[in-house]
């Protein structure tokens, strides 16, 4: 599973830990996160991410 | 206007605002400074700027030093036009300077200024050199905008902060123990809640970063520089980023015929006799930023508002609006309480805003006209209760 960046702010989505204090469980992968989330640091939606190209 | 040195070679040249209160919506009954420094060594370098209304003065200090087309390096630490504001009308003196930003501060700028500037984009870990100091760089993305960074000169022991650990007090002192203490330590527990608290995940990862420095001395973007009180205030940013609560509460409403005002003063009694330290905040002379500043550490937010028209009076919906941006992330147990006619439509109103701000409602109090004797017993008591 890939990890996503966002854009805004830099925050790393990791699909390992998930982020479960924004109700998403560790294991989740990015493409199934629902699209009402929110980037736990900024606040930006979903399609402010793009995959983490290390 | 005359610069002022603050360690040998390092000069303080920035702005001091007097009479700005609103500052986007902040009351900021002290005003402000926008702090700019300067440092002579083998690259003459600036750290950030200041508002462009005060370019001038700005530049009247640096030029009381030297030459502004003598600037090699400008260091932007942050983004928004309190701090770049006069980096435009400075690199017009040195248009060839190196800007030192990192890579959100480069993407902030083009936007901001359409520029074609020098930079030099560094990333946290990053030692930038110039001459006998070096500059370490720690990026502290979003306290409070994505492009936010700050720096350590091992050299001098000296944190440039930016807007941690800032206060919007404007002073000629520079620094914490010229003036007084309590004021400062206030404002910048202010500047926390107004400007910091939705991002205080991010603070504890900046203060970790930080400690790994032996500091002597932060410098600040706004307000006092810290010298001698540097242990209270980290000690408290501690505090606040970990959302340690007193036994406190804050009760903040507006009233039309004095109802909610008399469900205020019960729900007051109910929590005196439980002992906490209690703000009451009448929201038609309070502004939503003073407010927020008790609410940094109390236990309990209690917001009460009449139904007007189906809906919460005006000013408990605009103080609702701006703590939500910045409820603290862990939330807070809340009471929600108001009085109607015979629509009883504010205190959901209230209680949405809460639930959206994450917080716990424990209770909920709605009062039709006026209240008796046994009502008011009632709201105590039903207060009293949650409390045990």
């Amino acid at each position: 599973m890939k990890k996503y960046v966002c854009e805004p702010c830099g925050y790393i989505y990791d699909p390992t830990d998930g982020d479960p204090d924004g109700g998403i469980d560790p294991g989740t992968a990015f493409e199934d996160i629902p699209d009402d989330w929110v980037c736990p640091v900024c606040g930006v939606g979903k399609e402010e991410f793009s995959v983490l190209e290390e | 206007m005359k610069a002022k040195e603050i360690a040998p070679d390092i000069y303080w040249v920035g702005a001091i605002d007097s009479q700005i209160r609103n500052f986007h919506g902040y009351l900021t009954q002290k005003g402000t400074t926008y702090n700019a420094y300067l440092i002579i060594d083998e690259k003459i370098t600036l750290i950030d700027t200041v508002k462009d209304t005060h370019t001038d003065e700005m530049m009247s200090r640096i030029s009381d030093i030297i030459d502004p087309s003598k600037i090699d390096v400008i260091i932007c630490n942050h983004v928004e036009p309190d701090h770049s504001g006069s980096m435009p009308a400075v690199l017009k003196h040195c248009p060839n300077a190196t800007v030192v930003t990192g890579p959100t501060g480069e993407k902030g700028l083009n936007m901001h200024y359409n520029n074609n500037w020098n930079y030099h984009i560094v990333k946290s870990g990053d030692t930038y050199s110039i001459g006998k100091r070096s500059c370490q760089f720690v990026l502290t993305p979003m306290v409070h905008w994505p492009d936010n960074m700050v720096f350590y000169i091992p050299e001098e022991k000296i944190l440039f902060s930016n807007d941690s650990f800032g206060q919007h007090y404007a002073t000629p002192q520079r620094f914490d123990d010229e003036v007084v203490k309590d004021f400062a330590l206030f404002e910048a527990k202010k500047y926390y809640a107004n400007i910091v608290l939705p991002y205080s995940g991010q603070v504890k990862k900046e203060l970790e970063a930080v400690s790994e420095f032996d500091i002597s001395m932060i410098c600040t973007s706004h307000g006092v520089i810290w010298r001698s009180y540097i242990p209270e205030i980290i000690e408290l940013y501690k505090e606040w980023a970990h959302n340690v609560t007193q036994k406190k509460v804050v009760i903040a409403y507006d009233t039309m015929w004095k109802t909610t005002e008399k469900m205020a003063r019960t729900i007051y009694e109910a929590f005196d006799e439980k002992g906490y330290d209690i703000k009451i905040m009448d929201l038609q002379v309070n502004h939503e930023s003073d407010v927020m500043t008790e609410i940094i550490d109390a236990e309990y937010i209690c917001v009460g508002s009449p139904t007007l028209n189906s809906e919460m009076m005006a000013n408990v919906a605009k103080f609702l609006t701006y703590m939500r941006g910045l409820a603290p992330k862990d939330g807070r147990k809340a009471i929600a309480f108001g009085s109607y006619g015979w629509n009883a439509k504010s205190v959901p109103h209230i209680e949405q805003y809460f639930k959206d701000s994450n917080f716990d409602v424990v209770l909920s109090l709605n009062q039709q006209y006026r209240p008796t004797e046994e009502d008011l017993e009632s709201i105590k008591a039903q207060t009293i209760n949650v409390l045990s």
